[in-house]
């Protein structure tokens, strides 16, 4: 058996990720998951989270998600991510600044519709936020 | 026969055109090579959607209580037309032939005894159809993908129609789009969106026979009741990047002509004024001599 699988991350823009890892750990909906190479065949839904690519028995590298699905055979691992930010690249005073705008705009939004795609915007941030909280204790 | 003066300036004003359409056709083209770009970007998603539904509708083969956009509503007496085009003119056909196929499905459908509503894409159509048709437009809307096409729009679309969907007001949804075959070919192609029809490889299958079953989390049904939309949106999405790069195919190919063109009319009235300059000059001296021999 081989020991490496082929992880590919794709958003509906690019190729963000294709590359042979170790492991990788995604936040499904019922519960993270890791998926080693020769993992059974899965297909699941992702909550907004952490992927977490291993190498050489540490994490080398988090991937915030913001939802998607997972698909697993033995030999691949296929993530299709709504949208997807490399850890680093989040900013917390940024985030949270962003996170004030949208609750301005759902206290004056009119309709439903935007009432709901602004709850929607802010259930990804808090994620964003929760996820750069979690990688600061480890 | 025009005076030397109207034909100097006829000849600077197609110049200046020609000098405009030349310069149209170079935006065109990098417009048309960053369109490119952006659909074989936009690939590998979609191609790994595919695949994932076809395991998907795989395993769920014979069960009766299939989703809706699947398994469509049990009839197909509305149709909805889902129509791309551009906002701009000055792309030769592109939208003309959008239009026309549109208004020939309509009346194929309506001889059929269907009702048809429109959803148009691109200030064109709405234009063109508002006229006509006015009364079977549900939506419109424009200025779709400037400066570039966002997923988020095309999921927006998507999103309009589901809500048109659940409200009942469609069976079948259909979308018109040109496909971009080259930068001087563009296919105008129906594709059904609603309900949705996977793809069946037989490749495909026995690939997914001999590996077994699927374990699904949640449960299959609930899976493709949050891939389905997905899958529309991407759907959606492809549909309009290859409009996008037809859009300039198109553009490319109509700037091209219209500057060749310019440059055959530059020519020939290049040749009248010559003519008529040296016919001016001729019978100059011949009035001059015929002066002289008189004397």
């Amino acid at each position: 058996m081989a020991n490496t699988l082929q992880f590919e991350l794709v958003s509906p823009e690019r190729l963000l990720r294709s590359e042979q890892v170790e492991m990788v750990v995604v936040p499904g909906t019922e519960g993270n998951f890791g998926v080693l190479p020769g993992h059974a065949l899965l297909i699941s839904t992702i909550r907004p989270g952490l992927i977490e690519i291993y190498e050489g028995g540490k994490v080398k590298e988090r991937l915030f998600i913001a939802g998607g699905f997972a698909e697993v055979n033995p030999e691949r691992c296929t993530v299709l991510a709504d949208e997807a930010v490399p850890l680093p690249d989040l900013n917390r005073a940024l985030l949270e600044g962003e996170a004030r705008e949208i609750e301005a705009r759902l206290n004056a939004a009119q309709d439903d519709d935007e009432r709901n795609m602004c709850r929607r915007q802010l259930a990804v941030i808090d994620a964003k936020l929760t996820a750069l909280g979690a990688a600061a204790a480890h | 026969m025009a005076t030397l003066k109207e034909l100097r300036n006829r000849i600077r004003s197609i110049r200046s055109t020609q000098k405009i359409t030349s310069a149209q056709k170079m935006v065109a083209a990098s417009r048309l090579r960053r369109a490119q770009e952006q659909a074989e970007a936009a690939r590998p998603y979609a191609q790994r959607m595919e695949r994932m539904l076809s395991s998907l509708a795989a395993s769920l083969k014979g069960q009766t209580n299939a989703a809706p956009l699947l398994a469509g509503t049990g009839s197909d007496q509305v149709h909805l037309l889902l129509v791309a085009t551009s906002d701009r003119g000055l792309a030769g056909g592109f939208n003309a032939s959008i239009i026309r196929e549109t208004r020939r499905t309509i009346r194929q459908l309506e001889s059929q005894g269907k009702t048809v509503k429109l959803v148009t894409l691109g200030r064109k159509a709405r234009d063109a159809l508002r006229r006509d048709q006015g009364k079977r437009i549900m939506e419109s809307r424009i200025e779709i993908g400037r400066p570039r096409l966002r997923f988020e729009e095309a999921q927006a679309i998507a999103q309009a129609l589901l809500a048109l969907y659940a409200d009942k007001q469609f069976d079948v949804c259909t979308i018109v789009y040109n496909h971009f075959r080259s930068a001087i070919s563009q296919i105008v192609t129906k594709q059904q969106l609603i309900p949705f029809s996977p793809p069946e490889s037989a490749n495909d299958n026995a690939e997914a026979a001999s590996r077994g079953v699927y374990d699904f989390e949640p449960e299959d049904g609930q899976i493709l009741n949050e891939l389905l939309p997905r899958n529309l949106a991407v759907q959606i999405y492809t549909a309009l990047l290859d409009s996008v790069a037809s859009e300039w195919g198109a553009r490319m190919t109509a700037m091209d002509n219209a500057t060749r063109n310019a440059g055959d009319i530059i020519n020939t009235l290049n040749i009248t004024y010559n003519r008529s300059r040296q016919a001016a000059i001729t019978k100059e001296l011949i009035e001059i001599i015929s002066g002289a021999e008189a004397l």
